[in-house]
C-alpha cells in the first residue's frame, strides 16, 4: 500500500472512529486521532497479523496498552477485514462485545487492556515465549505518554533490556496530552528517550503521522540484543481542527453540530487528496 | 544455636496424630518444588516466573536442572503477574511464583485483568501464604488472598492440606486451560489421605464422618480440625471432617449436606475471618435456607498477634485444643 493509499485510509478511519464514538456516546476521541495513523501503518504494513493466520502461533503480536484508544483500533481492525464495519456502530450498547476498552471476544484483539500500565509486562512475557521458542514473531505494544507514570512500565522496561529482547518494539504514542492537562505538568516523563536509552532500549524519534518515518521505525528491530522504543510524536485528536491539541477531547462525543463539522473537515482532506492523485 | 521453633502440635495433639495413624511428610512448598520440576522435565513449554523467589519457592533445584524454563524478574511482582499472563498468552505453561502477601496484593491489578479477565491459562502459585512468615509481620502475611481472588471472576482458588493434596492441586494447575491460584506454607505438614483417596478439583474431601460437629476446613489447617475429631470423639461427640482443598468453585453440596445432617458448623481457615471459606460457607448455608450454630476459625479483624506461625495459630484457637473448644461450645 503507498503513503498516499495509506493516507486515504486514514481519513477513512478517523471518520468511522468518530462516526463510532457518537454512537456509542461514549469513547476516548483525542487518544484514538492521535494513535490512528500509527495503527494504520502497523495494520497495513508491518504486523504480520490478518483474519486468516490470527491462530497461528508464529503471528505477530499487537498489544494495546493505551487500551482507552479503542475506537481507533476497533475501526483498524474492521477495516484489515476481521469483522464487518457495521459492528462499529454497537460499541459500548448493552450486550455487545465491543466494550470500550480492548477485550479478546473481538476477533484480532490479543488481550484484554484498559488499566495502564499492564500491556509491557504481558509484551515482555510474550517476547520471552518467542525468544525460548525461537520463533519469528515480534511483539508491539502502544504505550501512552500520561501512562508512564505507571510504576509497572519500569519494571517491564528494566526486564526487556535484561532479556535482551530485540523481538520488542514500544511505540510511545507522545501527544503530550493526558486528562488533566499537560503531562509535563501532570508529571513530566521528560527526557524520555533518555529514560529509555538508559534503561538499556534503542530509542527512535518520529513523526506519528508521517507514514514513511512510522514504517521506517517499525520495519525491523533496530539493534540486535536491545528491545526498540519508538517514541512517535502525535497530536492528540489529529485531523479535525477543534479537537487537536485539547485536553478536554480526551474523551468527549461531539454532539451532532460538531460530528457534521468533523466529517466534513474530513471529507475536504479526501478531497484534497484524491485531487493530489 | 537459635531456641528451636514452637512446634504447630501440642504434646496431645502429637499423641493424637499418633493415635490416628498420622505420618509426617515434608512441607507443601517442598512437595510443589518437587512436582513442578517433575513436570516441567516431561514439558519444556512449562515454565516458572520468579521475582528473586526461587529460594523462597524453593526452586534451585529446577533452576539448576533446567535455567531455560524458569524467567527471572527480579523483586517486581506486578511484572512478574504480567509476564505470566504474557507467557500463557504465547502458549507457555507458565507458573508466577512468589509469597502470596506480594503477589496477590501488588500484583491484584494484574491478577484481575492480565490472568483473570483475558482468561489465559496462567497459575499463580502464593508460596508461605497465610501468616507461614509469621513473626516477620503483617508485611509478609497474607490473610486477604482468599478474600480478593474470591471477588474476582475466573479463577479457581485451591489451598491444599498435605503433600497429597499439594501434589494434585499442581498436577491439576499444569493441565488447566483456565487461571488458577494455588497457595500453601512451609511447614512440614501431617498426611491426612488414604492411599485410594480421590482429588477432584470443586469437591471437598471427607475425612471423617460425623453428624454431632462439622469441621469445614481449608489448607494447613485441616490437620488441625482432624485432631480435634479424635479429642472430641474420646468425649462422646462425633466430628465430621472436610478438607475444602478448592476454596472456588466451591463444594455447595458437601456444605449444605455437612449443615443438614450436623448440629453445629465451625470452618476453619488461616485467613482473616472475613471474606475467606467461612463466610464462603456461610452464604451458601444461608441462602438454601440451612441455619446451625455456626463459628468461623480464623484470624480476627485485628492486628495479628506477634509470634510465629505455631503461635498464631494457638492464640486464635487453630488447634486441636482451641477447636475442640470451640466446637464443645457450639453443641451446648
Amino acid at each position: 500500500m503507498t503513503d498516499h493509499e495509506l493516507q486515504l485510509k486514514s481519513v477513512h478511519l478517523r471518520k468511522n472512529t468518530l462516526k463510532a464514538i457518537y454512537e456509542a456516546g461514549a469513547g476516548h476521541t483525542g487518544g484514538s486521532l492521535s494513535c490512528l495513523d500509527i495503527l494504520n501503518v502497523l495494520y497495513n504494513r508491518i504486523l504480520n497479523v490478518s483474519p486468516e493466520n490470527f491462530s497461528d502461533p508464529n503471528r505477530d503480536r499487537y498489544v494495546q496498552s493505551k487500551g482507552h484508544s479503542v475506537e481507533a483500533l476497533y475501526a483498524v481492525l474492521a477495516d484489515r477485514g476481521f469483522y464487518p464495519e457495521a459492528e462499529l456502530k454497537t460499541i459500548c450498547h448493552y450486550q455487545s462485545h465491543f466494550v470500550g476498552h480492548p477485550t479478546r471476544h473481538i476477533p484480532g484483539i490479543e488481550m484484554n487492556t484498559g488499566a495502564l500500565g499492564h500491556g509491557l509486562p504481558i509484551c515482555v512475557g510474550m517476547a520471552i515465549a518467542g525468544k525460548m521458542d525461537n520463533a519469528p514473531y515480534r511483539v508491539f505494544t502502544l504505550l501512552g505518554d500520561g501512562e508512564l507514570a505507571e510504576g509497572s512500565n519500569w519494571e517491564a522496561a528494566m526486564a526487556a533490556a535484561h532479556y535482551k529482547l530485540d523481538n520488542l518494539t514500544a511505540i510511545l504514542d507522545r501527544n503530550t496530552l493526558q486528562i488533566s492537562g499537560r503531562t509535563r505538568d501532570v508529571m513530566s516523563n521528560e527526557p524520555v528517550d533518555e529514560k529509555f536509552r538508559a534503561f538499556g532500549w534503542a530509542v527512535k524519534v518520529v513523526n506519528g503521522h508521517n507514514f514513511a518515518e512510522l514504517t521506517e521505525a517499525l520495519s525491523k528491530p533496530s539493534e540486535t540484543g536491545k528491545p526498540t522504543c519508538v517514541i512517535a510524536n502525535t497530536v492528540k485528536g489529529r485531523g479535525v481542527s477543534f479537537m487537536e491539541d485539547v485536553a478536554r477531547w480526551h474523551h468527549g462525543v461531539p454532539s451532532d453540530a460538531e460530528l457534521k463539522q468533523a466529517l466534513g473537515e474530513l471529507d475536504a482532506a479526501e478531497a484534497k487528496l484524491r485531487e493530489v492523485a | 544455636m537459635s531456641a528451636p521453633a514452637p512446634s504447630m502440635y501440642s504434646p496431645a495433639a502429637k499423641a493424637m496424630a499418633e493415635k490416628l495413624g498420622l505420618k509426617m511428610g515434608r512441607a507443601n512448598l517442598d512437595e510443589f518444588a518437587a512436582t513442578l520440576l517433575e513436570l516441567a522435565k516431561a514439558d519444556r513449554n512449562l515454565v516458572a516466573v520468579t521475582s528473586d523467589s526461587r529460594g523462597s519457592g524453593k526452586l534451585g533445584p529446577f533452576a539448576q536442572a533446567l535455567p531455560k524454563q524458569l524467567v527471572e524478574v527480579g523483586i517486581a511482582e506486578q511484572n512478574l503477574v504480567g509476564i505470566t499472563a504474557g507467557l500463557a498468552a504465547a502458549g507457555k505453561k507458565s507458573f508466577g511464583v512468589s509469597p502470596s502477601c506480594f503477589l496477590t496484593a501488588r500484583s491484584l491489578e494484574q491478577i484481575k485483568n492480565d490472568v483473570c479477565y483475558s482468561n489465559v491459562p496462567a497459575v499463580l502459585i502464593g508460596i508461605s501464604s497465610g501468616v507461614s512468615y509469621g513473626a516477620l509481620g503483617t508485611t509478609h502475611h497474607s490473610l486477604h488472598d482468599l478474600a480478593v481472588l474470591r471477588a474476582i471472576n475466573n479463577i479457581t482458588i485451591l489451598v491444599p492440606a498435605d503433600n497429597f493434596e499439594t501434589r494434585e492441586a499442581i498436577r491439576f494447575a499444569a493441565k488447566a486451560t483456565k487461571p488458577a491460584f494455588v497457595r500453601f506454607g512451609k511447614a512440614a505438614m501431617f498426611g491426612l489421605h488414604k492411599p485410594e483417596t480421590k482429588f477432584k478439583v470443586g469437591k471437598a474431601i471427607s475425612l471423617r464422618e460425623g453428624n454431632d460437629v462439622a469441621f469445614i476446613a481449608t489448607g494447613e489447617t485441616v490437620v488441625h480440625a482432624l485432631l480435634a475429631a479424635g479429642q472430641l470423639a474420646e468425649r462422646g461427640i462425633q466430628a465430621r471432617v472436610l478438607s475444602v482443598h478448592t476454596v472456588k468453585p466451591l463444594d455447595v453440596e458437601a456444605i449444605l449436606k455437612a449443615g443438614r445432617e450436623c448440629r453445629a458448623i465451625v470452618a476453619v481457615e488461616e485467613h482473616l475471618v472475613n471474606g475467606g471459606l467461612g463466610e464462603a460457607c456461610a452464604s451458601g448455608l444461608l441462602q438454601a435456607g440451612v441455619s446451625k450454630p455456626f463459628h468461623i476459625a480464623g484470624i480476627p479483624d485485628e492486628e495479628t498477634v506477634p509470634g510465629s506461625q505455631a503461635d498464631i495459630f494457638r492464640h486464635y484457637g487453630i488447634s486441636m485444643e482451641g477447636l475442640t473448644e470451640t466446637a464443645t461450645r457450639l453443641l451446648k
